[in-house]
C-alpha cells in the first residue's frame, strides 16, 4: 500500500484561521443531501395530525369512523388508543424544587391546552391520503376560557381569572431568584435603589420581549422504523443524543434499543432543541403498528406548534449616581411558558439571569423571574435563549441612563464597564469573565462606523427639523456561551451535564474519521472541525471526515445549542487528537529505534530529536494497522476519544453600532449603517464566523423591526403564515460592516469563544436604541418591539398632541396606550429632556 | 400542505376553456399563474373538483397596440408587463406597479389577469388599472362583454366575472407622455402593500393639467380618489399645493384594520403617500 506516500505534503499548511469554503455546502446546495423527509423505507406509512382549533377545550367525543373508511387509511388513533404507550414530553429543567409542571401527554384524550394540539393521528399509505382523511375525523369540543394574556395569567388564581390548567390551581409555574447580597457577590439592590431615589437617578422601565417563532428553513420531520432489533428514529432535530435519552426515559423502551439519527438538518435556531409531541406520537404509532412511519409537518403546522421563543415582560429598575455610575440593578420578569413546560423552557430566562449586569461593574443586583402557563404554544430556546433578553434590557437602560444624565451613550458605558486591566473579573452575578477588551473593540467600531460624523449629521438634521431623522444606537454586549460546566448546570437543577464527546480514528491509509457529539444543523461543523483536526494531526484537510448526528456512530454527545459546539466540542476534539498523538509516539519510537522521550511531533511528523529521521502520521497509522512490528504491550490502535467538561463559560463580547433613519411622517424606519466589532477569541474559519454574525444580525434586527407572533382574543395564532409573520430577506437588510478581534479565551486550549448567537444577542438593542435616539428629542423614550411604522407613528403622533407634526416642547408620555409601555423616569434632578 | 384531489384540464383555445367551465360549473376553478390559487388550494381554503389551466392558450398572452388603447392579454406575466415597451410608453404606471409586485419568481409565474381576477384589495394592480380607466373584456358561453373598471371590482376577492366566464384581456387607454408613480408602503420588501397609491399626471409647464389617482388597500376593493384628482387639476406642482389636495385621499374610504395597521393609520398614510406619489409622478 503506497497510497499514503503519494499524498501531497499539506501538513505544513496551517488550517486554523483559513477561509475554507464549507465542505458540506457542495452537498447541501446541489441537493445531494438527505433530509428526514427524503427518507423512504419499504412499506412506510404516513401520518397526518388532527389538531385542535381551540386554545382550551374539553374533548367530548372523537368519531373516526368516516376517516377510518377512507381510501388507503390504515388506522386512525386517538389519545385514548395510544394511552400510556405514548410516553410523555419531559421537562429536563425544573428551575425550582416546587415548580408547577403540568403533565404533558403528547396526544391528550381529555383536554387540549393550546390551538394546534394534536387530538388524533391518521395513518395512511400516502401523505395525501392521510391528509384527506384527517379532515374526516370529527372531534367534538366544549370550549373552555383560555388564559392568553401573560400579565393576566400571572395574576390569576383559582378564584379570579382564567387558568391554563384548571386542575393546577395556578398559572404560576416557578419563581426563580438571584440576589447578590444573599449570594455574597455584591450589595443589596433595593438599598441602592432607595439611595438613588433620594440623591441620584432611578430609571424604571418595562420592556416587552415579544413572542418569536424560530422559523427554521426545514420543517420538522420524523421517520421511525421499528423493524429490527433497535427502533430507529430519523428526525430533523438538533439533539439526537438528548432525544434518545428522553425517548427512553419517557417510554420505558431501553436506551440501548433506540437509535436516533439526525441526518442533514435544515436549521434550528433552538427551535429543534426539543422532544416534540410529534416525535413521541410517531414513535408510538410505529411501535404499535410494527411498520415504518413518517410524519412531516406543513409550514402552517410548524409556525403554530413548533416551540416559540422569548415572550417576557421585563420590569427593570436601574439605580445610579448623578454622574451615571450605576449602583444597582433590579430585574423582575414574567415569562410565558405557553401551555406546557418544555424541555428547557423554564430555564431560558435563568440563562439570562447572569447577563443583565453585562460588561459592567454593578455593585448590587437582584433578579427574579416568574414563569407562567398560558393556553398558547409552548416556548423554549430561541437563538440566544435568555441572553438576548438580558442584553436588550441592559443596553436599552444604559441608553436611557445616558439620556437622563445628558451625555453620550458611551460615557455611561465607559464609566461602568470592566476595564481591560481588571480581567479576570468576578461579576455581581457570580461569573468569572476570563478575558475581554471592551475599549479597543469600541474604539475600532466607532472608527469604522464614523461615529462622530454621524452624530454631527444627526445634529444637523435635528436642527433643520428634517422629516427624516437620524438615530444612532449602541450595544456593547457580552454573553456567556459554551453550555456548560456540568457542575454549574447541576447547581441550577438542570437535568443533564454540559460536557461534549469526540473520537478520532486514524485509518490505515492515513485518513481520519472523527466523531463528534455536537450535531450540526447548518453551522459548518464539518469544515471547522476538519480544520482543527488537520492542524492538530498534521494531515490534509480533505483527509478528515467528520461524522455526527447518529447515536450509533457518534455514540456520546450533548448536541448543538448555546454556542457550545466549538468551545466545548472542539476542545473534546483537540483532546482526543492529542491522545492519538501520544498513542503514536511509542510506535514511532519503536520503528525509529529511538527513545520515546526523543520523539517530537510537529506538522504531522514524528521526528527524532537532533536527527533528520522521522515518520509521518500516515506511516504510523499503517504500522498500527498491520501490527507486525509494535512495541510490547502497545495495542494495535490509533483510535482515541475524549469527553470534555468545561470549567467555565466563555465570554465573547463586542461593540455594535447602528444608524437608523426614521420617517417622522409615516413612522417608517430604515437602516442606514450597521457596524460591529466582535471579540470571539481565536477564529478557526473567518468566513464561517462572518456568516454566523451576518445571520445572527439579521435575526436580531428582525426581532427589533419585523417579527412577532400574534394571537387573537380566542387564542388563534394570527401570524400563522409568512404573509403575516414577517421574516426579512436579503432585500430588507443592508450590507453589514462586520469585523472581529481576537482576545484568546483562557477557558479552552484553542482560545475560542462562541459566535453562534452573538449577532442575535447584540443587534436587537442596537437597532431599537437607534430608533429611539432618532425621535428622543420629540419626547419619546421607547417603542415596543417590533418597531413597526404604525407604533413609531403613534408614538410621534401621541406626543404631538394627536395631530400634525408640531412637536415642539412635547413632554415624555407617562403611559403610552399604543405601546402599553410605562414610560416613567424618576426625575430627581428635575431634568426635562 | 397537500390540496384535495382534483381533475386537471388543459385547454388550448378559449372556446375549449369556456366549454370546460360550462361543463363543470361551480366545481371548476381556473388556474393562471397559480401564485394566488395554489396557496389557497394547499391550505384547503378551496377544494375544486376540476382545475382548468389557461397556460396553454396562446391567444390570452401578449400585449398589443389598439389605437387609443393598449390591450393586455390576461395570461401575460407580471414580468412581461413590467418590461413591455408599449406599457412603458403608454401606461407607465402599470410598469411602476409591477416593479414592486411580489418578487422576481412570482413575477415570472403570476399573470396580469390572474392578479386582477383574484381581486385582493391589497393587490398592486387594481389601483393603477382603475386610475388609468381600463376596461375588462370578459368572455362567457354567450360571447364576450366589456366591463368598465368602476364595475369590475365588486368586493373583497370578488369581481364582475360571473360563473362560467373568463377574463380575456384588459384595455388600457393610452396615457402617452403622462408622468407616473406607484408609492407602495411596506415593512418588508416581499409584502403586499399596507397602503399604496397609484398616480398618473399630465403636467403643463409647472401645473397639473390632469391627474388620475388610485388607492390600494383602503377598502374592500381598489379605489379611485376622484376628489383628489379634481382638487389637483390646475394646481402648481409644489409641495404645499399638492399637500392640500392629497389630504383628501382618505375621504370616503373604509380601510381595514389588521396586523400592519389600524384604519386611522392607513387613512393618515393615504394622505402622505398620495402627496409623495403625485410629486414623484410630476417629476418634482
Ligand atoms: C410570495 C408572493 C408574494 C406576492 N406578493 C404580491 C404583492 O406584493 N402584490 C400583489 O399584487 N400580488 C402579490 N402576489 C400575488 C401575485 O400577484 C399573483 O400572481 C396574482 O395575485 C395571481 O395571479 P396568477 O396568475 O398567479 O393567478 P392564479 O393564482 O392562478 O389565480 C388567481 C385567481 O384568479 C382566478 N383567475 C385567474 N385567471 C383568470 C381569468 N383569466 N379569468 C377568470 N379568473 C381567473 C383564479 O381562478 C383564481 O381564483 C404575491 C404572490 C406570492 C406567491
Amino acid at each position: 500500500m503506497t497510497a499514503t506516500q503519494e499524498r501531497p505534503d499539506t501538513a505544513a499548511a496551517k488550517e486554523i484561521g483559513r477561509d475554507r469554503r464549507r465542505k458540506e455546502d457542495q452537498r447541501l446546495i446541489t441537493g445531494r443531501s438527505r433530509w428526514t423527509d427524503n427518507i423512504t423505507l419499504p412499506g412506510m406509512l404516513h401520518l397526518a395530525m388532527v389538531r385542535s382549533p381551540f386554545a382550551h377545550a374539553t374533548i367530548t367525543g372523537i368519531d373516526v369512523t368516516e376517516a377510518q373508511a377512507a381510501p388507503n387509511v390504515v388506522a386512525v388513533l386517538t389519545g385514548k388508543d395510544l394511552g400510556e404507550s405514548q410516553g410523555a414530553c419531559i421537562n429536563a429543567w425544573a428551575i425550582t424544587t416546587d415548580q408547577v409542571t403540568p403533565a404533558h401527554v403528547p396526544m391528550p384524550s381529555d383536554r387540549v391546552a393550546f390551538a394546534g394540539e394534536t387530538v388524533a393521528v391518521v395513518v395512511a399509505r400516502s401523505a395525501a391520503a392521510a391528509r384527506d382523511a384527517a379532515e374526516l375525523v370529527d372531534v367534538e369540543y366544549d370550549e373552555l376560557p383560555a388564559a392568553l394574556d401573560l400579565k393576566e395569567a400571572a395574576a390569576a388564581d383559582a378564584e379570579h381569572g382564567v387558568l391554563a390548567h384548571p386542575d393546577l390551581g395556578t398559572n404560576r409555574s416557578a419563581l426563580w431568584t438571584f440576589d447578590s447580597a444573599e449570594a455574597g457577590t455584591g450589595g443589596d439592590a433595593d438599598q441602592a435603589i432607595a439611595r438613588a431615589r433620594a440623591e441620584g437617578i432611578v430609571i424604571e422601565r418595562e420592556y416587552r420581549q415579544q413572542r418569536l417563532i424560530p422559523a427554521f428553513m426545514e420543517p420538522r420531520s420524523t421517520v421511525v422504523d421499528p423493524t429490527g432489533e433497535q427502533i430507529t428514529m430519523w428526525s430533523a432535530t438538533q439533539i439526537p443524543h438528548i432525544l434518545r435519552f428522553a425517548l427512553a426515559a419517557s417510554t420505558g423502551v431501553p436506551e440501548s434499543k433506540i437509535r436516533v439519527i439526525a441526518p442533514d438538518v435544515g436549521g434550528g435556531f433552538g427551535g429543534k432543541l426539543q422532544q416534540t409531541p410529534e416525535e413521541m406520537i410517531t414513535f408510538a404509532v410505529a411501535r404499535r403498528l410494527g411498520k415504518p412511519v413518517k410524519y412531516t409537518e406543513t409550514r402552517s403546522e410548524s409556525l403554530m406548534t413548533a416551540h416559540h421563543g422569548r415572550d417576557q415582560w421585563q420590569r427593570l429598575t436601574l439605580a445610579a449616581e448623578k454622574d451615571g455610575t450605576v449602583t444597582g440593578l433590579k430585574v423582575e420578569l414574567i415569562a410565558d411558558l405557553g401551555a406546557y413546560v418544555s424541555l428547557i423552557g423554564g430555564g431560558v430566562p435563568v440563562l439570562g439571569a447572569f447577563m443583565y449586569n453585562a460588561i459592567y461593574k454593578f455593585p448590587a443586583y437582584h433578579f427574579s423571574c416568574q414563569t407562567v402557563l398560558t393556553n398558547k404554544t409552548w416556548t423554549d430556546a430561541y437563538r440566544g435563549a435568555g441572553r438576548p433578553e438580558a442584553t436588550y434590557a441592559i443596553e436599552r437602560l444604559m441608553d436611557e441612563l445616558a439620556a437622563e444624565v445628558g451625555v453620550d451613550p458611551f460615557v455611561v458605558r465607559e464609566k461602568n464597564w470592566i476595564t481591560k486591566e481588571e480581567f479576570p473579573f468576578t461579576t455581581v452575578a457570580g461569573l468569572e469573565y476570563d478575558t475581554g477588551d471592551y475599549e479597543s473593540a469600541t474604539r475600532e467600531a466607532k472608527d469604522r462606523f464614523g461615529y462622530d460624523e454621524l452624530r454631527a449629521e444627526q445634529r444637523r438634521r435635528r436642527e433643520a427639523g428634517d422629516r427624516v431623522q437620524l438615530g444612532i444606537g449602541v450595544s456593547t454586549f457580552t454573553e456567556m456561551c459554551g453550555l456548560a460546566p456540568s457542575r454549574v448546570l447541576g447547581s441550577l437543577n438542570y437535568g443533564a451535564g454540559g460536557w461534549e464527546h469526540a473520537s478520532v480514528r486514524m485509518l490505515a491509509t492515513g485518513t481520519v474519521e472523527v466523531t463528534t457529539g455536537a450535531s450540526a444543523h447548518g453551522q459548518g461543523h464539518e469544515t471547522a472541525f476538519s480544520q482543527i483536526v488537520a492542524d492538530r494531526l498534521g494531515v490534509a484537510f480533505e483527509d478528515v471526515e467528520i461524522l455526527h448526528g447518529d447515536t450509533s456512530i457518534a455514540s456520546k454527545g450533548l448536541d448543538t445549542y448555546g454556542s457550545r459546539s466549538l468551545v466545548v466540542g472542539g476542545e473534546a476534539l483537540v483532546r482526543a487528537a492529542d491522545k492519538v498523538i501520544e498513542k503514536a509516539k511509542p510506535i514511532a519510537a519503536h520503528l525509529l529505534e529511538a527513545s520515546v522521550d526523543d520523539i517530537e511531533f510537529s506538522a504531522g511528523r514524528f521526528g527524532v530529536r537532533g536527527t533528520d529521521q522521522g515518520l509521518a502520521m500516515a506511516e504510523i497509522a499503517m504500522a498500527a494497522f498491520a501490527a507486525h512490528n509494535l512495541p510490547d504491550g502497545i495495542e494495535p490502535s490509533l483510535d482515541s476519544d475524549a469527553t470534555y467538561d468545561p470549567v467555565n463559560f466563555n465570554y465573547p463580547h463586542g461593540t455594535h453600532l447602528c444608524a437608523m433613519e426614521v420617517d417622522t411622517e409615516t413612522g417608517g424606519v430604515l437602516m442606514r449603517k450597521y457596524t460591529c466589532v466582535d471579540d470571539v477569541g481565536t477564529v478557526i474559519n473567518p468566513m464561517i464566523v462572518e456568516g454566523q454574525v451576518h445571520g445572527g444580525l439579521a435575526q436580531g434586527i428582525a426581532q427589533a423591526l419585523w417579527e412577532e407572533a400574534v394571537y387573537d382574543d380566542s387564542g388563534t395564532l394570527v401570524s400563522g403564515s409568512f404573509v403575516d409573520y414577517l421574516l426579512p430577506t436579503s432585500a430588507d437588510t443592508i450590507s453589514f460592516d462586520v469585523s472581529h478581534r481576537s482576545t484568546a479565551s483562557t477557558t479552552n486550549t484553542l482560545g475560542t469563544k462562541g459566535v453562534g448567537e452573538a449577532g442575535t444577542i447584540a443587534s436587537t438593542p442596537a437597532v431599537v436604541n437607534a430608533v429611539v435616539d432618532a425621535i428622543r428629542h420629540l419626547g419619546i423614550d421607547d417603542i415596543q418591539m417590533p418597531c413597526t411604522p404604525e407604533r413609531v407613528w403613534r408614538a410621534i403622533h401621541d406626543v404631538a398632541g394627536g395631530g400634525g407634526t408640531d412637536t415642539e416642547g412635547a413632554a415624555a408620555p407617562h403611559f403610552d396606550a399604543s405601546t402599553g409601555m410605562q414610560g416613567t423616569v424618576d426625575r430627581t434632578d428635575g431634568a426635562d429632556r | 400542505m397537500i390540496p384535495t384531489p382534483f381533475e386537471y384540464v388543459a385547454p388550448t383555445t378559449l372556446d375549449e376553456a369556456l366549454a370546460a367551465l360550462a361543463e363543470h360549473g361551480d366545481e371548476a376553478k381556473v388556474i393562471a399563474g397559480g401564485q394566488s390559487l395554489l396557496p389557497v388550494l394547499r391550505m384547503r381554503l378551496n377544494a375544486p373538483e376540476v382545475v382548468v389551466d389557461l397556460g396553454g392558450i396562446p391567444a390570452l398572452r401578449g400585449i398589443r397596440d389598439d389605437g387609443d388603447a393598449i390591450v393586455i392579454g390576461a395570461m401575460t406575466t407580471h414580468h412581461d408587463v413590467h418590461h413591455d415597451p408599449l406599457v412603458h410608453e403608454h401606461a407607465a404606471l402599470l410598469a411602476k406597479a409591477e416593479e414592486h409586485l411580489a418578487d422576481a419568481q412570482v413575477r415570472h409565474r403570476g399573470t396580469f389577469g390572474g392578479a386582477l381576477a383574484h381581486a385582493d384589495p391589497a393587490g398592486d394592480l387594481g389601483a393603477p388599472v382603475l386610475a388609468l380607466g381600463a376596461e375588462f373584456v370578459v368572455a362567457g358561453p354567450s360571447g364576450s362583454r366589456t366591463v368598465a373598471g368602476s364595475d369590475f371590482f365588486v368586493g373583497l376577492f370578488e369581481t364582475a366575472i360571473a360563473e362560467g366566464e373568463l377574463l380575456v384581456e384588459v384595455r388600457v387607454p393610452k396615457h402617452t407622455g403622462w408622468g407616473a408613480h406607484y408609492e407602495k408602503f411596506v415593512r418588508v420588501a416581499h409584502q403586499w402593500p399596507i397602503v399604496a397609491v397609484a398616480v398618473a399626471v399630465r403636467t403643463e409647464g409647472g401645473t397639473i393639467a390632469e391627474a388620475r389617482v388610485g388607492l390600494t388597500n383602503m377598502g374592500s376593493t381598489p379605489l379611485r380618489a376622484h376628489s383628489v384628482e379634481e382638487a389637483l387639476a390646475g394646481r402648481p406642482v409644489t409641495e404645499d399645493a399638492v399637500r392640500e389636495a392629497a389630504a383628501l385621499a382618505a375621504e370616503g374610504t373604509n380601510p381595514p384594520s389588521d396586523l400592519n395597521g389600524q384604519a386611522d393609520y392607513r387613512r393618515h398614510l393615504a394622505g402622505v403617500l398620495t402627496r409623495r406619489a403625485v410629486l414623484a409622478a410630476a417629476g418634482a
